[in-house]
């Protein structure tokens, strides 16, 4: 009887109740009040009530700007961050050691090509053209390697739009011109990169067994490769180490851009760096393995430049010794069909063995 | 001139969202842009507390920096605004940006972001003239500093805890009440926004 009288109270009740409720913390700041000095308004004077910041609270504000996140009621989780130093290392390094290192390194490569063309002027077939020509590569190889080249060409000028067209194109074209530029090269590197991937791909597949090391390459490694003196010409079979360490330098300097590049195409969904600072940290390095997927993202693109840069230097090299550099070198790629004594010169030990000769003592 | 600026008092904002709520409404933000948002720390905990951030128009700002297109550029006011027109959406000033302010319609679609949008601190973009009966085109939302009012998410804030206008006066205030609380938490994000140019 009486559970059921509690549970249905007067309405009279129910206000009083909620009087007292309303009533209370006025009772409670009351006595807060007589410490206010007499006079002052009531937002000056000291804090009331339990306000003063706690200790941890300038700890909270130092883990913020280290990066912590919070609460947000959006769905994206990189929201919750309130600031992230990251950036601040990515336009340094970016507009810093970046644009001017790869500035110097890109000179540099073309200073050292039109050094050694000074030097050497372009390397002539030293018996002169025989006449007679012999299939170096086949189509489906030329095809490969042009792909490769035309979309390797593509994507370095687009993406060297990126880092310095604002400095070099944008005063020339202007603002609109350079934009509408600027994002057809956007567009144009995004999917232009399958194409040089695959190649990549398919070109490792099909040269790998002509590119691994061997003791003739220590060999032509020690004569220069023949390069700085006339008549020089160490043996060296389908590739030599020169064009091995092009190989090399194309699949694995290509396949780190191309998947850093992936990385930018999906941003903050795959997460290398810290997986691959681990495994540094274990040899000495101490590098940060608690990254957040935007200082992923920041790193791929660093990682995307300077490998970029470091393979563009080097294949303006390969450019070079493969068209005006040398005579007789580029028709490998073009027609396929080079001059034998070319090859001899070049390539004795594959002249031999694409003829069928027995190749005597020779690895 | 004035120099522009945000600041959010910590030790008053209550994640009301009012702020957020009155600047999708003003400037018919699209459907997942958020040009301004709140974020609570120590959720639940001792300490919590809630704060409304979006573009700061730092005084050096890294977004400017490293723009490929230089489409970002800041007003006399210093007010960062951009050109949509120009805009690649390439995500370069969201890499960079500390607060997190550039918003792209798409997260990624190889890439393909959309152009980037972000706050203006209500003064539209470089489409908008300064007529004050002309609303801006392109996007970019309501140009309330040309009709000479302040960023609606301040305007709007219920305990005041959002300021925006002048820094030097948004500064004054901020002082005065830290003064007169007997403490505060500084000015949040000041140091990181406006610490090249600004002497406060």
């Amino acid at each position: 009887m009486q559970a059921a009288t509690r549970r249905k109270p007067t309405a009279f009740g129910r206000i009083l109740v909620l009087l007292g409720a309303l009533l209370l913390p006025l009772a409670l700041t009351a006595s807060g009040t007589a410490e206010t000095p007499e006079g002052l308004p009531p937002t000056m004077g000291p804090p009331q009530g339990n306000l003063l910041m706690s200790g941890n609270q300038a700890e909270m504000w130092r883990a913020v700007r280290m990066g912590i996140s919070g609460r947000v009621s959006i769905l994206d989780e990189k929201a919750g961050t309130l600031v992230q130093s990251g950036g601040e290392d990515l336009r340094a390094f970016r507009n810093g050691p970046l644009s001017s290192g790869g500035g110097w390194l890109l000179l540099a490569s073309v200073l050292v090509v039109s050094a050694f063309f000074a030097y050497r002027g372009r390397i002539k077939i030293d018996r002169g053209k025989s006449g007679r020509t012999v299939e170096r590569f086949t189509g489906f190889e030329r095809l490969i390697h042009w792909v490769m080249a035309c979309s390797f060409i593509v994507l370095a000028l687009t993406g060297l739009n990126m880092l310095y067209g604002k400095h070099v194109l944008l005063p020339l074209l202007g603002p609109v011109a350079f934009a509408e530029l600027t994002q057809l090269g956007k567009y144009s590197h995004n999917y232009i990169a399958f194409a040089f991937m695959a190649s990549v791909a398919v070109m490792f597949v099909m040269w790998v067994s002509h590119n691994l090391p061997d003791r003739l390459d220590v060999q032509w490694l020690a004569k220069g490769g023949g390069l700085f003196a006339k008549g020089v010409h160490p043996p060296a079979k389908k590739f030599n180490a020169g064009q091995k360490v092009i190989f090399w330098a194309v699949v694995l300097g290509g396949f780190s851009i191309a998947f850093s590049g992936i990385c930018l195409l999906l941003p903050f969904e795959i997460h290398p760096f810290a997986a691959t600072f681990k495994i540094l940290n274990l040899v000495g390095f101490a590098l940060p393995t608690d990254l957040s997927p935007l200082q992923e993202t920041q790193l791929a693109l660093l990682w995307h430049g300077i490998m970029a840069l470091l393979l563009i230097a080097v294949i303006i090299g390969h450019i070079y010794i493969g068209s005006l550099g040398m005579q007789g070198a580029l028709a490998a790629v073009t027609s396929g069909q080079v001059d034998e004594n070319w090859a001899r010169e070049h390539h004795s030990l594959w002249l031999a063995e694409h003829r069928g000769e027995k190749v005597g003592g020779d690895d | 001139m004035a120099r522009m600026k945000f600041l959010c008092d910590a030790e008053r904002c209550i994640n009301c969202n009012a702020c957020t709520t009155a600047c999708k409404n003003e400037h018919d933000v699209p459907w997942g842009i958020n040009r301004r948002r709140v974020v609570t720390l120590n959720e639940g905990k001792p300490g919590e507390r809630s704060i409304s951030v979006a573009c700061m128009h730092c005084s050096d700002a890294p977004c400017i920096a490293v723009c490929p297109v230089d489409c970002i550029y800041q007003t006399e006011q210093g007010v960062v605004l951009h050109n949509k027109d120009l805009c690649i959406g390439c995500g370069y000033c969201f890499y960079a940006c500390p607060f997190g302010a550039p918003q792209y319609p798409q997260a990624s679609n190889f890439g393909s972001r959309g152009k980037m949008d972000k706050c203006t601190f209500c003064s539209g973009g470089p489409e908008t003239s300064h007529r004050p009966e002309e609303v801006s085109k392109g996007g970019y939302g309501r140009n309330r500093l040309a009709e000479g009012k302040l960023p609606l998410c301040a305007e709007m804030c219920s305990t005041k805890a959002l300021l925006a206008g002048d820094g030097d006066e948004v500064s004054n205030i901020y002082r005065e009440r830290a003064l007169v609380r007997g403490f505060g938490s500084g000015a949040w994000g000041w140091g990181q926004a406006y610490q090249m140019k600004s002497g406060s």
